[in-house]
């Protein structure tokens, strides 16, 4: 409780004493280029396999005279859109940015970096912490959206490639009762995800103590608790949105 | 001038500050002395507002520090620098950008103004044609002379260095030791350095306060730390053997 308490009270003090909004801008560029651009990649490969299994698993389970073929693209869109996509991406981001922020901080921390900004008269919460959370918020849900499109064209790999689906079935199973809200859920996931992936590993590093050792303890504690946070916050937002 | 006024700091069940006062003059290097453990750093931090302490007062020119709000705190602390032992150097920013920081942060200066104010102070601390190089790319001493020029590149009233000779061999100590020195006298800036490197003590103590055990022990200057009768002190600085040697022969 107390640490939930402290992590509010940090939030908090991203807000008061904020620098000029142009010290801001440049910091927000920089760690938009980290987060989003740098994990590209990573969000690329982890989407299209996920689509690609999602598909080849559920032509497995569906093997029935009575279901068509098309059924396996509506059931990998809807898997894909509603979870894979915003939560297996958070899983995904929450390892690699992080443990990135949780690590940065706490290496800036315990090389007094933090300190230095302190005795400058800067509010160090803010300048450091806010452009990240920013950034994270805006840049994820782009990558949710990537992670969406590339799911189902590995999905479409898969099935076609290997027979289990056609081509035209794969289109008319994806474009089949397609319902926009599912794509608002995901990107209010994302979003939620975003803020809370960023926030918690800020608040990790940024109270690190200690030496190298405790920024790897730092770095593991974020990813962990990200992850928790992530998953909570899926249950409660399915709950709120869906039900 | 600083003035701190029964300043006593707690960590859990852990005393390590009782009641510690004490005057640090405009234009002259204060000193705060002792060994390892002994809450000198500590002492800074309350000083510079790091560490809060749970009594005492820290008064900058008279006005009230700790019981400043955060916007009056905000506009003292900018007439602070600091040298961090470990330099404290961005690692995201080059040398030219970290000096620069405070500059882009604090003033509205324009980036020509900012630039020529960059290369005059890192022309002071004796670095040229760095500007570009990466904090990791430069040695420890220099590490520490980029510190003093972002320390000093705004217009500061005070000065604080924690442990600037720490981890450089003793000719490099020595050249940052007369730096501290000189921009103190040249900038006429309140500055306080905690050290335990009795070289520092001697070289540049112009005022010293000795910590042990988190008691303010003795207060003087490098002229009479040598016959200051305290048994504490003494046993800290004639602590080697080359130290008892020159004892004897006093």
């Amino acid at each position: 409780m107390k640490s939930i308490g402290a992590y509010f009270i940090f939030l908090g003090s991203m807000f008061v004493r904020r620098e000029t909004f142009s010290s801001y801008i440049k910091l927000i560029i920089s760690e938009c280029n980290i987060i989003g651009w740098n994990s590209l990649l990573i969000v690329a490969i982890t989407s299209t396999f996920m689509g690609a299994v999602t598909t080849v698993q559920t032509a497995y389970n569906l093997v029935s005279p009575l279901i068509q073929n098309y059924v396996v693209a509506q059931v990998t869109r809807e898997m894909v859109i509603l979870e894979l996509a915003p939560t297996i991406t958070a899983i995904v981001i929450a390892g690699k940015v992080g443990s990135s922020i949780a690590s940065g901080l706490g290496t800036m921390r315990i090389t007094e970096q933090i300190d230095a900004l302190e005795v400058m008269g800067i509010n160090s919460i803010s300048y450091l912490v806010l452009p990240k959370i920013i950034a994270a918020v805006l840049m994820y849900p782009l990558l949710v959206v990537i992670a969406g499109f590339l799911s189902l064209y590995g999905g479409y790999l898969a099935g076609t490639l290997t027979g289990i689906i056609t081509e035209s079935e794969y289109i008319y199973g994806i474009r089949i009762s397609f319902n926009p809200y599912t794509v608002y859920f995901a990107l209010i996931k994302a979003v939620v995800f975003a803020f809370l992936i960023s926030s918690i590993s800020a608040f990790q590093g940024f109270y690190t103590t200690g030496g190298a050792l405790e920024v790897g303890v730092s770095s593991t504690t974020a990813v962990t608790k990200s992850c928790i946070a992530v998953l909570l916050a899926d249950y409660l937002l399915a709950e709120l949105l869906l039900n | 001038m600083i003035e701190i006024k029964n300043i006593s700091k707690t960590f859990g069940d852990t005393q390590i500050l009782y009641d510690v006062s004490g005057e640090f003059k405009r234009g002259i290097t204060n000193l705060i002395i002792g060994a390892s453990g002994t809450g000198k750093s500590v002492l800074l931090k309350c000083i510079v507002g790091l560490v809060t302490p749970e009594e005492g007062e820290v008064l900058y020119d008279g006005r009230k520090f700790l019981q400043a709000d955060k916007e009056e705190k905000a506009q003292m602390r900018r007439e602070i620098g600091m040298l961090f032992q470990g330099g404290a150097l961005f690692d995201s920013k080059n040398i030219e950008e970290n000096v620069m920081f405070p500059l882009d942060m604090l003033t509205d200066m324009s980036k020509g103004e900012k630039l020529d104010r960059v290369n005059n102070v890192l022309g002071r601390v004796g670095l040229e044609n760095v500007n570009k190089k990466m904090p990791s790319e430069v040695s420890g001493g220099m590490k520490k002379r980029v510190g003093i020029a972002r320390a000093i590149v705004n217009d500061i009233n005070y000065l604080f260095c924690d442990e600037p000779n720490s981890g450089l061999d003793p000719k490099t100590s020595l050249l940052i030791d007369e730096l501290i020195q000189e921009i103190t006298h040249e900038l006429n800036v309140t500055t306080i350095v905690v050290t335990h490197d009795m070289n520092s003590v001697m070289g540049i103590g112009e005022h010293i306060m000795y910590l042990s055990k988190g008691y303010k022990v003795w207060e003087g200057n490098s002229d009479n730390i040598l016959r200051s009768g305290e048994e504490d002190l003494e046993d800290f600085i004639f602590a080697s053997k080359f130290m008892k040697k020159l004892k004897k022969s006093l």
